[in-house]
């Protein structure tokens, strides 16, 4: 559906925008506004129950604010190590993907990226965990390495689907006036693929922060333990904290990404 | 920095080309798309090539500046042969214009027709004094237009400011794949007449691909009508061609009516302008006007703003009672310049009723042209024509293509 958005890249002066379209913009500028609003009560429900909450001994050890602090910096941490090694494995890789001499290989490297998304996250994670953990690998690696693997796909395909996506003959014209090859893809292609990128980033960014959770069994830390601490000891109030919160985290970060793709996107093309 | 790059800047017009046994063929059985083409191209002139789609035209001329490399033959701008040059600094010499103009759509209007400039590595005060020169070159405001998007443009302000970008590193030879192909006929029209215009002041070498004849007379100073794999059929000037068609190839290419498109060969500036109208200046009062009009007994006077451009008719009538020259009277509609054809003339008169203003460079006022002139222009061609019975291509065998 994004890419739909931003799919009319051509030199041509903008068709008419549709019925649909507006509708499109109009529910994505609400989200704009409510989305960070529902994400801050949330928290801020969770916070009070934490502050003035009745909490057993058993509770009181995970649901105090020194120790949701800790977890929600882990949390934060794993995502963002998870979308940085995303955007510097996906965007060149992708752009080389696009590459004349790069062409073929992009099948393979599709393949690999969807089975990457479609094996459960759980399962590559606890596989590779059982692959590396007598190397002595921090539990953060091995976390952020299978999870990136997992939210890899979006941004990949996002950023062959945007560069295929440029007009051939707006890179002929660049041709024809005298830019290289080099300077036609980082004043050409890349630039009029953001949109794209930007796109799959968000998806990538949601699946990052939702993954993370998991990051609890292979002793990453993060929300997950709260919501593994409190499921094993049959502790509700943390479980449902613990969720609430990862799920407030990624409604911001979805949030942030609706704000980047608005307002980083080229200008030209808003 | 090759030689050629040095060039542009040190001459107003352009270079010739010369094409020598140029062949194009694609490897995979694709076949010939180009066989053996020779020509010569004069400095300074507009030469179109034209034919069917398909015939090799774009691959011709998009050899030229490399984006297609030749399998054979070699190819010499100003002397110097491209195949010595490195691809992108020969480009760069090399004016290059696009149907639906090419802009790059996350660029402002200034970004792109300053893109070349840049390349070469000019300053940035350089740039911005260049792209505010092009774009009043090409009729657009700088100050409204620089620091749009294109697509904030219509298709016609696209393609001027295409052609901006193209001039921008006053490259001596400028390629032209078929530039107005994508806009309406009236904006199409009026950019054919802006390109005679710049030419005139510029006088650069112009390759200019179409498949619009009609487009051809118009523009060329010579036609290359091309074949399949792009073999010249005849290479000539529009009014040879018109008269005498090498083959019936070219004949049935031209089309029926080849006596009224001589027509639209003749320009405004050929015939002679009446210079009698009667003009003043915006700023000046209404009563002085109509002193002047009521002593040499006229009723029309031409309002010109302070660049001598013509803006409204104003009737002595319409002199009472107003404060300002700038309101008063109508706004002309239509006009035509020293470029446009007797054609276009012809319906800009009808347009305004008897007569039409004509503007030369920059749009200033140069005469009007009335019905009559265009009349005597029609019937001295026609006595002419009649005169060559040989020439007419209209013959039994040229009905024979589609």
């Amino acid at each position: 559906m994004t890419a739909a958005g931003a799919g009319t890249l051509t030199a041509a002066p903008a068709s008419g925008t549709g019925a649909g379209d507006a509708a499109l913009r109009r529910a994505e500028a609400i989200r704009l506004w409510f989305q960070p609003v529902v994400a801050a009560a949330l928290v801020a429900a969770m916070l009070i129950w934490v502050g003035v909450g009745n909490f057993d001994e058993i509770e009181a050890q995970t649901a105090n604010f020194p120790s949701i602090g800790r977890l929600a910096l882990e949390h934060i941490e794993l995502s963002l190590m998870i979308t940085v090694i995303v955007l510097l494995v996906a965007v060149p890789l992708g752009t080389a993907l696009t590459r004349r001499w790069g062409k073929p290989a992009a099948p393979l490297f599709l393949a690999i990226a969807n089975i990457g998304q479609a094996a459960p996250s759980i399962g590559v994670l606890v596989l590779f965990y059982l692959a590396v953990y007598q190397a002595g690998w921090s539990s953060f690696w091995i976390s952020v390495l299978p999870i990136a693997l997992y939210a890899l796909l979006p941004v990949l395909r996002n950023t062959i689907l945007g560069i295929q996506s440029v007009d051939a003959a707006l890179l002929e014209a660049g041709r024809g006036i005298g830019m290289s090859r080099p300077l036609v893809l980082a004043r050409l292609e890349l630039p009029l693929a953001v949109p794209f990128i930007l796109a799959g980033l968000r998806t990538s960014l949601v699946l990052a922060v939702g993954s993370a959770t998991l990051a609890t069994f292979v002793g990453g830390g993060g929300f997950g333990e709260m919501i593994d601490t409190g499921y094993k000891l049959s502790r509700t109030p943390v479980l449902v904290i613990g969720a609430v919160l990862a799920m407030a985290l990624a409604l911001l970060i979805d949030w942030l990404g609706g704000l980047a793709e608005r307002w980083i996107g080229p200008k030209g093309l808003r | 920095m090759a030689t050629t790059a040095e060039q542009p800047d040190a001459t107003v017009s352009g270079v010739d080309i010369h094409l020598e046994r140029l062949c194009k063929t694609y490897p995979g059985g694709h076949g010939v798309a180009v066989d053996d083409v020779s020509m010569d191209i004069p400095a300074g002139e507009i030469v179109i090539f034209v034919g069917p789609s398909g015939c090799g035209k774009t691959t011709t001329m998009k050899m030229i500046n490399r984006l297609i490399e030749p399998t054979s033959g070699t190819i010499t701008i100003g002397g110097q042969d491209t195949l010595s040059l490195d691809p992108d600094k020969l480009r760069r010499t090399i004016g290059y214009a696009i149907q639906q103009a090419g802009l790059f759509p996350h660029m402002t209007v200034a970004q792109n027709v300053g893109m070349v400039p840049s390349l070469l590595g000019w300053s940035k005060q350089r740039i911005a004094a260049r792209v505010e020169e092009m774009l009043e070159l090409v009729g657009l405001d700088a100050g409204e237009f620089r620091d749009r998007y294109p697509r904030r443009l219509s298709g016609g302000q696209q393609q001027r400011v295409g052609v901006a970008r193209a001039l921008a590193a006053d490259p001596p030879v400028l390629l032209m794949d078929e530039p107005f192909g994508a806009v309406d006929p009236i904006t199409r029209g009026n950019l054919q007449d802006e390109l005679m215009r710049l030419q005139t002041e510029l006088r650069k070498t112009i390759v200019f691909v179409t498949h619009d004849f009609d487009e051809a007379v118009k523009l060329g100073d010579r036609i290359a009508v091309l074949g399949p794999r792009s073999t010249i059929l005849q290479y000539d000037t529009p009014d040879a061609i018109l008269a005498k068609p090498s083959c019936d190839t070219v004949a049935g290419f031209i089309g029926a009516g080849a006596s009224l498109k001589q027509l639209t060969l003749k320009r405004v500036r050929d015939v002679q302008l009446t210079e009698e109208a009667i003009t003043a200046r915006c700023d000046e009062t209404p009563d002085e006007i109509r002193r002047q009009l009521e002593e040499r007994g006229r009723s029309f006077a031409l309002v010109l703003d302070d660049r001598d451009r013509p803006q409204r008719w104003v009737h002595v009538g319409q002199l009472a009672g107003v404060a300002t020259l700038a309101e008063a009277g109508k706004p002309i509609t239509d006009w035509v310049t020293t470029q446009s054809t007797l054609q276009d003339a012809l319906e800009a008169i009808l347009a305004e009723g008897g007569s039409a203003v004509v503007t030369k460079e920059r749009g200033r006022y140069a005469g009007t042209i009335d019905i009559h002139t265009v009349m005597d222009t029609i019937s001295h061609l026609r006595e002419t024509h009649d005169s060559t019975p040989a020439a007419a291509p209209n013959s039994a065998s040229a009905d024979g293509p589609a």
